[in-house]
């Protein structure tokens, strides 16, 4: 029963989706504040090379090794993040433009292909990398075992950052300050709220999480650092954002479901089916579009649209 | 305290000053991240440009990069200009080398001229038709374009994996075994093949003077016609226009397809110039449509400026290729690259924007 084709997809599923997952839950709250970043592709790389160099060179437990790596993963995502938050909070850029510019510098032919290259990272699996947590008997039980229970901590882990996501963005004071920038900036600076602050904040922290999802992929998919092992995955996570509608849960969601649109070719193969791969994969960007098209309308738009400020700087004196 | 206070007028001399200044502010950048990883930066940066605009046969190389920067350069620029953010440039170069090697393989056998025309039309044709998807949702269901022109680049470049990969379609080689096992597009008539000309050992393609012309046919088109005046009114406001009585929502079709066009010649040129045959892996690999963006952004969607950017871009491109090895920093190109746009993007401030320094306590009344 655990073989069968919808078990199988699913449970590979989830674990393609996580690294979207983590870069969409960043890039939503990014958004959220009123901060479009186009660089998550760049960010998710610089993430994995970082990570990935911090497992092969710190000598401490499994554990320990793996926190380490995700921690520096984090900071370099966040530290890129700093760039374009410079640039389209500080100095009013043109927030497309900067996330382009730095997802080609941080990208394949840029500063991640630069690192791996320079600290000697390729061609060597990773020292350590995230595994199955729960008993084997567990994993045995039908249906649920592979979904749930054959997972890494970051699947779980990833689970308590939706649920976190959520409760901040609606029931907490910052949360709600947040999405009072993200639609309003004008209103939300009238109420004494430091615009520049948040969407500083908000965008670094969006920058760490896809810094982890990007060492999804070097510590648990691949595991390994290949020169763009990403690919694509951060352009996938950004139309997530538009698919759930801007709402964490809908996000994991989401993300399971583009996962299971990955996995699905290769277990397709598996059981003898040999279709088209490529009508699969680009199903997961046809239907961002068709669910683009939905949100425009003016109804769904105040519903469940994007945040009204989204994509433009703020200046006081400009309002 | 620092006041930031918007300009009135934007000074001429400084538009010109501030992409100097970044390339070089983005070169001081790039020393920093050379010393700090033990690569000296000096000799790094020498053989960059060797290799880039100085070897034997260098220009040429670096022609071959920077013709398909150019198109799709061009296709930002014509589109950003109006505030459409027309991200899909690299899946209508895509496009347009599928449609334009379609149809040189159709028309195979009949006289150059008319298969090289067929192809620029069918590549012109192919790009437009795939912007005009995000150009009507945004005319007409106000669907933002950035993240739909965006998807296509996958749809496209899946499109193309699939003609080559996974298909026996007819831009596939199926003759011989070597085929077979190495997936791979039909090789293009000799007639599909674009001329080019030679000058003192500078090999200019077709392409490029295709960009060339075209970058003048754009300004003029912006310059001096109704349709440029009344793209560039609604740019700065659609509700102006709207007012004004302009069809906002034909303009925007139209626009998106004209940029879609521009880069679906790109593709063409791709087939034409340089590969001669539908090459998946050659395209997406290159990512000429991102670039694209880069080049139009530096260039200040400035149509003339963008034939220099793309040269400049073209020319690091072309070195990176060329020095990629075991002692060449990996990358640095793209570091590069970023580098500079970085710094011409914090650069604009100071051109819409004029920094006053003050002393933080003045006097509240003035005296008279």
């Amino acid at each position: 029963m655990n073989n069968s084709l919808l078990v199988v997809v699913l449970a590979s599923g989830v674990a393609y989706g996580t690294p979207l997952l983590y870069a969409a839950l960043g890039e939503l709250l990014a958004e959220r504040s009123g901060v479009l970043n186009l660089g998550v592709e760049g960010m998710m790389l610089v993430g994995a090379v970082m990570g990935f160099w911090a497992v092969q060179r710190f000598h401490a437990t499994t554990a320990v090794a793996l926190l380490a790596a995700l921690g520096v993963a984090a900071l370099a995502g966040a530290a890129m993040a700093a760039i374009h938050a410079f640039l389209v909070i500080t100095m009013r850029a043109n927030q497309i433009v900067s996330g382009l510019a730095l997802t080609i510098f941080a990208g394949v032919f840029g500063l991640s292909s630069y690192l791996g290259n320079d600290l000697d990272l390729a061609r060597s699996p990773a020292r350590h990398q995230f595994q199955e947590i729960f008993p084997k008997s567990w994993q045995d039980l039908p249906v649920v075992g592979p979904i749930v229970f054959g997972q890494s901590a970051l699947v779980y882990a990833s689970w308590v950052c939706v649920v976190l996501v959520a409760f901040y963005l609606t029931r907490t004071r910052f949360g709600l300050n947040v999405r009072a920038v993200g639609e309003s900036p004008a209103a939300a600076d009238a109420m004494g709220i430091n615009v520049a602050r948040y969407r500083y904040a908000h965008t670094l922290v969006g920058g760490a999480f896809a810094g982890i999802g990007g060492a999804a992929f070097s510590l648990s998919i691949t595991p390994q650092w290949i020169a763009g092992l990403t690919a694509g995955a951060g352009w996938i996570a950004i139309a997530l954002v538009i698919f759930a509608f801007w709402r964490p849960t809908l996000c994991l969601v989401g993300a399971y479901f583009f996962g299971a649109f990955t996995a699905l070719p290769f277990a397709l193969q598996g059981h003898g089916v040999t279709l088209a791969p490529e009508l699969f994969q680009s199903l997961p960007y046809v239907m961002t579009i068709l669910a683009l098209v939905v949100v425009s309308s003016r109804a769904a738009r105040l519903r469940f649209g994007a945040p009204a400020a989204l994509g433009t700087p703020y200046v006081r004196e400009e309002r | 305290m620092i006041r930031i206070e918007r300009r009135l007028q934007q000074p001429r001399w400084l538009t010109a000053v501030v992409p100097v200044v970044s390339i070089v502010v983005a070169f001081l950048f790039a020393t920093v991240v050379l010393l700090a990883t033990h690569h000296p930066p000096l000799q790094t940066f020498h053989r960059l440009f060797d290799a880039a605009f100085l070897d034997n046969g260098a220009m040429t190389d670096t022609l071959v990069s920077a013709t398909p920067l150019a198109f799709t350069g061009l296709c930002a620029a014509v589109a950003f200009r109006m505030n459409l953010f027309n991200i899909g440039g690299e899946g209508q170069l895509y496009a347009g080398a599928i449609t334009g090697a379609a149809i040189a393989l159709l028309l195979a056998g009949a006289p150059s001229p008319v298969v090289i025309a067929a192809m620029m039309l069918a590549g012109a044709a192919g790009g437009a038709a795939l912007a005009a998807i995000p150009g009507i949702l945004r005319a007409f269901f106000s669907t933002n374009e950035i993240i739909t022109s965006l998807m296509l680049n996958y749809v496209v470049a899946l499109i193309i994996d699939y003609l080559i990969f996974d298909s026996h379609s007819y831009l596939r080689d199926t003759s011989g075994f070597q085929a077979s096992v190495f997936p791979q597009g039909k090789t293009l008539p000799d007639e599909a093949t674009w001329p080019t000309w030679t000058l003192h050992g500078l090999v200019i393609p077709l392409g490029a003077l295709v960009a060339v012309a075209l970058a003048f046919a754009l300004w003029g088109l912006y310059a001096r016609t109704r349709f440029g005046f009344e793209v560039t009114v609604i740019g700065d406001s659609a509700r102006a226009g709207r007012y004004a009585g302009m069809r906002t929502r034909r303009k925007i079709l139209a626009v998106m397809c004209l940029s879609g066009a521009i880069a679906g010649l790109g593709g063409a040129s791709q087939d034409g110039d340089f590969r001669h045959q539908l090459d998946p892996r050659g395209l997406t690999q290159a990512n000429y449509g991102y670039a694209g963006i880069v080049v139009a952004a530096l260039a200040r969607y400035n149509p003339f400026a963008v034939l220099l950017v793309a040269f400049l871009l073209g020319g690091l491109q072309n070195a990176g290729y060329t020095l990629q090895g075991a002692d060449f920093p990996n990358g640095l190109v793209g570091v590069l690259q970023g580098l500079i746009l970085f710094c011409a993007l914090g650069g604009e401030l100071f051109v819409r924007y004029r920094v006053r320094i003050e002393r933080r306590h003045r006097p509240a009344v003035e005296p008279a």
